[in-house]
């Protein structure tokens, strides 16, 4: 069986461990976690994660099955499809020497992204998008020397 | 009403006001600095609490309490080691969806994270052998928090909860009141099953000429036997159990198959692996159950009811899922088998019940005969001598299987092994906690001269309270098993299996203020066992048995349930 990529997004009890429990579900049962987002929601009391893993059809049901055995997990949603929206956002930290200057900003800019840092041989730019205009845009500054990069995992909603 | 009225009642109390509420009436436990002031309250309430010498023997004596009395088991400890001792104890007891409440002191709040005396993070540790685990750091929380910790452990399916509670939290005077029942938006277990699925069941049983149905730990939780065998009965179904499930349908009854798996019968695993129809029920094919999973059960659509949604189609496709409680959909099968048209199918069925006793006159559970004592022999005759109605708890290893070959089990409740994890020193303390909970009846502890070392020193607890356990060792002086693996599977080679530096067991049976007896030939087998299960004390009767006798059939590990390893 292949294996594909799935996120998952959860509403889980916003207290000390649960997080934890969460990982350590992937991690105990043999299962993997490829990005991960965590940040407490409108309601104080509850945290939304949201998790990419690669599983087959068999180990994704298995997944979904045990997380909403967990406790503190509250409601748990399979996003896919175009009744989804998905994002992920990077700071990349890129070389800009004299000549090259000019074509990263034309990059940027048409990644509608933005500069939030200039040095004399570096910018640092800001982008948001799905995973597959994070890797365009990766890939067309790696030519000029991406430095450090920093990615946040994807997180999504259902329209 | 006092459960209406507030009152200012420091942590300590609050727990005794919650154990009482939940009818706690015993608890087993070591005493330590972290839960000195949890003691000092406990000493002043009719809560009967038992002394164990090792946590490990709290946690598997409340499980044993657990099981034999169907309600929850509860043992309280110190922190740091008072708290990792009860580590395999919970592992076990979580594998085998056991209801306890474990609650462990705590080093004082300001403490927590300073690597101070006795700490451990036991909430960490626990994680993933519990079905959850709190820790608290407020004492306005503690009652919610104990009230749910209840709750959780005896719901659904049910398992180990622990609660942590620092030192401060015991002494913290707070206002109580008695919280309402506990109720969880993000914990609502599934008790009533899909109509539709079920309707679904009665038409593949009127179909199957070849059914079988599999029954597991989880008709024993639900306390659902009675639904089990007037299901099996009424729609003329053989029925095998997992390890777990023995007792929860009469051995003596003719549709019983014996159990299924590694150790299974001859007649069980061939019948799972030729039948059309399998009905699982309560179970979570676990691999020793299953053999291969690929050739488990092959030419049959699988049916599965169980209470745990993660339990269906883990191991084995499924072509039937059920989530629900296994009594409540027992007893709508009834309900639904009544009115199911089954005359000719059971007709049909007749030449797959010559199949199944064909199977079972061929290949019986056999063993031969010789001048040292037979393990067999030794259970087979304690069988007959208390005519099959003592509580049998277990150690891990040979022992354990020759206890769920040779003693037939009619009634849930009276098997008690650690099934999952395969705990050594398991029954000892097990039994001690059985033999509190049902204090008229005789406690059978079968084990092996390995395991029954490991938590020995919980002969002085049985001592201290006169509980007349009986110790049943079957003595090979070596880790038995393994090495029936090493002769079998790595050519002899026996790599530290064999056990020639044990105590003398009268003895130390003595020594501890036991009763100690010891057989070393065939002929005195039933004296030895007639004086040990009469006496009114704790017993240890040593049994020298025959030292490589194997436990057969034996299906290898990774090899189909139908290719087994005969005598």
């Amino acid at each position: 069986m292949t294996e594909e990529k799935h996120v998952l997004t959860m509403l889980v009890d916003n207290k000390p461990g649960v997080l934890s429990r969460v990982v350590g579900l992937f991690s105990g049962r043999g299962f993997n976690i490829e990005s991960l987002c965590v940040a407490e929601t409108i309601d104080p009391l509850i945290s939304r994660i949201t998790v990419v893993t690669r599983a087959t059809e068999s180990g994704i049901e298995q997944i979904e099955k045990q997380l909403n055995k967990l406790i503190n997990v509250i409601k748990l949603r399979k996003v896919s499809g175009p009744k989804s929206v998905q994002r992920e956002m990077a700071l990349i930290y890129v070389m800009a020497k004299n000549g090259q200057r000019a074509e990263i900003l034309r990059i940027v800019d048409i990644f509608r992204g933005k500069i939030i840092d200039v040095g004399t041989d570096h910018f640092v730019i800001e982008v948001t998008g799905d995973e597959e205009k994070m890797s365009a845009i990766i890939n067309l500054l790696k030519p000029m020397g991406i430095k450090k990069i920093s990615r946040t995992g994807t997180i999504a909603l259902f329209r | 009403m006092e459960n209406n009225e507030k009152r200012l009642l420091t942590g300590a109390q609050i727990l005794m006001e919650i154990l009482k509420s939940e009818g706690v009436d015993t608890i087993f436990g070591f005493p330590g600095g972290a839960v000195i002031d949890i003691y000092d309250e406990l000493s002043k309430t009719d809560i009967r609490h038992i002394l164990v010498r090792h946590e490990q023997g709290a946690v598997h004596a409340a499980d044993g309490y657990a099981r034999a009395s169907g309600s929850t088991g509860v043992c309280l400890v110190t922190s740091g080691p008072g708290a990792t001792n009860t580590v395999t104890g919970i592992a076990s007891a979580y594998m085998d969806s056991i209801p306890v409440v474990i609650l462990t002191g705590q080093v004082p709040t300001h403490l927590i994270g300073n690597d101070a005396f006795q700490e451990v993070d036991i909430v960490g540790i626990t994680r993933s052998c519990t079905k959850h685990n709190y820790l608290v750091t407020n004492a306005e929380d503690l009652a919610g928090t104990l009230k749910e910790a209840f709750y959780l452990a005896r719901s659904g399916r049910p398992g180990p909860v622990l609660v942590d509670i620092p030192k401060d939290i015991a002494k913290t005077v707070v206002q109580f009141t008695m919280p309402e029942e506990s109720n969880l938006k993000s914990y609502r277990p599934t008790y009533n099953p899909n109509t539709k699925q079920l309707e679904k069941i009665i038409t593949l049983i009127e179909e199957s000429e070849k059914p079988v149905i599999f029954a597991g730990g989880g008709v024993i939780l639900s306390k659902s036997s009675k639904e089990l065998t007037e299901f099996a009965r009424k729609a003329k179904i053989p029925v095998t159990a997992s390890l777990m499930g023995l007792g929860a349908f009469p051995g003596s009854d003719p549709l019983w198959l014996g159990m299924i798996g590694m150790h299974g019968t001859f007649r069980a695993n061939m019948s799972v692996g030729n039948c059309d129809l399998l009905i699982a029920i309560g179970v979570r094919f676990d691999d020793r159950v299953t053999g291969k999973t690929d050739s488990f059960a092959p030419n049959a659509k699988i049916v599965h009811i169980d209470i745990d949604p993660t339990s269906i189609r883990k191991n084995i496709p499924v072509s039937v899922p059920v989530v629900g409680d296994c009594r409540i959909a027992l007893d709508q099968l009834n309900q639904m088998i009544g009115e199911a048209n089954l005359g000719n199918i059971i007709k049909k069925r007749q030449r797959w019940f010559n199949r199944i006793s064909r199977w079972k006159t061929t290949n019986p559970l056999s063993y031969k005969q010789k001048e040292t004592i037979m393990p067999q022999y030794v259970i087979e005759n304690l069988f007959k001598i208390t005519k099959g109605k003592a509580i049998i708890t277990t150690e891990v290893g040979q022992n354990q299987m020759w206890a769920a070959q040779y003693y037939h089990f009619d009634k849930p409740g009276h098997f008690i092994t650690s099934g999952g994890l395969g705990c050594m020193g398991f029954g000892l303390p097990a039994a001690i906690g059985a033999q509190v909970a049902r204090p008229g009846e005789l406690v059978v502890d079968i084990a092996g001269d390995g395991s029954i070392q490991m938590n020995i020193q919980e002969l002085a607890t049985a001592v201290q309270y006169s509980l007349p356990v009986k110790v049943v060792i079957l003595n090979n002086r070596y880790l038995g098993m393994v090495r029936q693996w090493q002769e079998l599977f790595y050519d002899k080679r026996y790599s530290c299996t064999c056990m020639d530096h044990s105590p003398d067991f009268v003895k130390l049976a003595e020594a501890y203020g036991a009763v100690g007896l010891r057989a070393t030939k065939p002929e005195e087998v039933i004296p030895v066992l007639r004086k040990g299960l009469n006496s009114d004390k704790t017993v240890i009767m040593d049994f020298q048995i025959e030292r490589e006798e194997n436990v057969y059939p034996m299906v290898p590990a990774g090899a189909p349930l139908t290719e087994m390893l005969l005598v």
